[in-house]
């Protein structure tokens, strides 16, 4: 079963947070984190609305500077590495942003292909076989000619899915993927992500609150309380839903599960 | 709810043995705009320990008015310490009321601003100084970018400068021909009043060329290009940072500066300088057709006295002035757009800053040229 509290960080950790605060300004997000994220697992950020998880995510990336701690990837600090090593990392990292953030003026095929061209040393031939097969990867070969813009909520989760894996990365962060998506269209981007860490090999930070999706596909997690603006639990979340008797997390999980089981009642 | 007519929305307090009754009537709609308030001393006349009821056997239609009434009411009850029996409300406005609390917290008061000039001039001075150096180093950042492309190790996309290019030259053309065609024109009108009380019609000529090649065509076009093209690429970029993609080209570490900057600077210094030289041809047509409909000037005479009166080094600054143009206008606008917030608001914000920048900016920029060409004797 998985620990309450953050293990050592032994040579299965790929990624360890180490302390972190986060905060705009004077205005404190989030303190003391700590977690470790072993190679290959899908690692869960949880938590109500408004407590700091897309923040914690956008540090993960390189977006945000913690004020304090250390995060480390693959045991070098990533924030006090020079900027060159840093993008080095970052090279490793893809995201499906929760807004998908794809490039609105690029067709589907060019978002995924901007940064194979930007990047790497492909040739037009290579990329765009390249392009295909992520896309295929996700179903969304016939889109490669739309534009953002032409497609629905879920196709742009896909297209966005297909972007990040566009320089092969062997971490993925996801932001709220099923956010805004029916049931049924979440329930396949579940089977996708599991797919994917089982194809890929990667390593998957999923954000969510989305107790279904993250019962289904998360090995491990932490959830994140924006009274305290700390964690207060560390496990599975199925785990912590039979086994944690932290107040919020009981009332976090239990309430969507009875909701559930209520509804298929 | 039904859906007779009842009447004027009122309320009366009957404080009896047992209980405080408010007995409701009429039809309590916000939108007709007779719904009364509810008093702050509307409760005075209870009878302390009783509870608080309702009669609505006489009301009608209610909406959110009711509510409202209704609220304020639970606030007084709450305030007095009484037992209000929301029960005996009708369901739906039970419910609703429910959800408003006894007492709304206040919200926090708006942080207080202090008159302090001298830390007001040290945040301006200390924020002039970051973006002066922000900027400098975006512009040096993007000079790389530029040299790296230059020798085949950059990372800029050539089909995006080739789009740019054509939203920033041939899109261009119709008003920059409307624009410095009237420029010429209307310097023609006002130097045609004053020289042909002397008798020196045909110097229009000179007054047109020289005006336009000078000055009036590179920074006419350079206000256009600001307005049109500079606005468009603050709001654009704008946008961009409002929907995460900037983060996302950060995150995969794209630079912007190569994805974006460089190109929208390279097709504004590709375009202007010819713009420039269209417009200088476009405005000498519009004196010349002045001249010659209100001026006794013959068309080659217009002609030759515009070749003699402008010199080619006149060009040659023009061209160069509105190359330093089109990076000013470029820079600037890129750089307003990726530091705009991330609402809708923030966009058109930043696209009129943008303008205003580039406007203000091109002339102070022609105003130190001016300088220059006097001081170097052009």
């Amino acid at each position: 079963m998985a620990p309450q509290t953050p293990a050592t960080a032994t040579s299965d950790t790929l990624m360890s947070l180490q302390g972190i605060t986060l905060a705009f300004g004077p205005k404190v997000i989030q303190k003391d984190i700590s977690f470790n994220i072993k190679r290959g697992s899908i690692f869960a950020v949880m938590g109500g609305s408004g407590c700091g998880k897309s923040t914690v995510l956008k540090s993960m990336i390189g977006l945000l500077r913690p004020t304090a701690g250390h995060y480390l990837v693959d045991g070098e600090d990533y924030w006090t590495a020079d900027p060159a090593h840093r993008q080095t990392v970052s090279r490793r990292f893809g995201v499906l942003f929760q807004s998908t953030a794809l490039w609105s003026s690029l067709t589907v095929g060019e978002n995924v292909a901007l940064p194979m061209q930007m990047l790497t040393k492909m040739d037009p031939a290579t990329v765009r076989s390249q392009v295909e097969l992520k896309l295929g990867l996700v179903d969304m070969l016939h889109a490669i000619d739309q534009y953002p813009s032409e497609l629905s909520g879920g196709m742009k989760k896909r297209a966005g899915l297909a972007r990040a894996m566009a320089l092969d990365p062997d971490i993925l962060f996801f932001d709220e993927p099923s956010a805004g998506l029916d049931p049924i269209t979440s329930a396949r981007l579940d089977d996708l992500i599991l797919n994917l860490r089982d194809g890929l090999g990667a390593t998957i930070v999923i954000v969510s609150h989305e107790l279904p999706s993250l019962f289904k596909i998360a090995d491990d997690g932490i959830f994140l309380d924006a009274k305290t603006k700390t964690p207060i639990a560390h496990g599975a979340p199925s785990w912590l839903h039979d086994h944690c008797d932290e107040p919020q997390v009981h009332a976090f999980m239990h309430r969507e599960r009875e909701t559930e089981s209520g509804r298929t009642d | 709810m039904n859906s007779t007519d009842r009447g004027q929305p009122e309320w009366s307090l009957q404080a009896g043995d047992n209980a405080n009754v408010i007995v409701l009537s009429g039809d309590w709609i916000a939108q007709q705009g007779h719904v009364p308030a509810f008093p702050s001393d509307g409760l005075h006349q209870v009878r302390p320990n009783q509870p608080l009821t309702f009669s609505t056997d006489g009301l009608g239609r209610w909406d959110t008015g009711l509510i409202g009434f209704l609220w304020a009411l639970k606030q007084g009850a709450a305030q007095a310490h009484l037992d209000m029996r929301a029960e005996t409300l009708p369901d739906a406005a039970r419910k609703l009321l429910d959800l408003l609390p006894d007492r709304p917290a206040p919200a926090p008061p708006l942080p207080r601003r202090h008159f302090a000039p001298l830390a007001a001039i040290g945040t301006v001075t200390i924020d002039s100084l970051t973006e002066i150096g922000t900027v400098t180093e975006l512009g040096i950042e993007t000079a790389r970018g530029g040299v790296a492309s230059v020798t085949g190790r950059g990372r800029m996309r050539l089909t995006d400068l080739m789009s740019n290019i054509r939203n920033a030259g041939p899109s261009a053309l119709l008003i920059v021909s409307v624009v410095n065609f009237l420029v010429g024109a209307i310097l023609a009108f006002v130097g045609a009043v004053q020289l042909r009380k002397f008798a020196a019609d045909i110097y229009v000529a000179s007054l047109v060329g020289i005006a336009m090649v000078r000055e009036m065509s590179a920074v006419m076009t350079a206000i256009i290009m600001a307005g049109r093209t500079g606005g468009a690429y603050a709001a654009r970029i704008a946008t961009m940072q409002g929907n995460e993609e900037i983060d996302a080209l950060t995150v995969f570490g794209i630079p912007v500066s190569s994805y974006i900057i460089l190109p929208s600077i390279l097709s504004l210094t590709a375009t202007m300088p010819f713009l420039y030289l269209y417009g200088c041809l476009v405005g000498m047509l519009g004196g010349f057709t002045v001249a010659i409909g209100m001026l006794s000037v013959t068309g080659a005479g217009y002609f030759h006295q515009t070749l003699n009166a402008v010199a080619l080094n006149q060009f040659v600054f023009g061209f160069i002035k509105s190359i330093f143009f089109a990076i000013l206008i470029g820079l600037t606008s890129c750089r307003i757009g990726l530091q705009a917030g991330r609402s809708a608001a923030d966009v058109g914000v930043a696209a009129t800053r943008a303008v205003v920048v580039g406007i203000v900016g091109v002339i102070a920029l022609d105003a130190i040229f001016a300088i220059i060409a006097t001081t170097i004797g052009i």
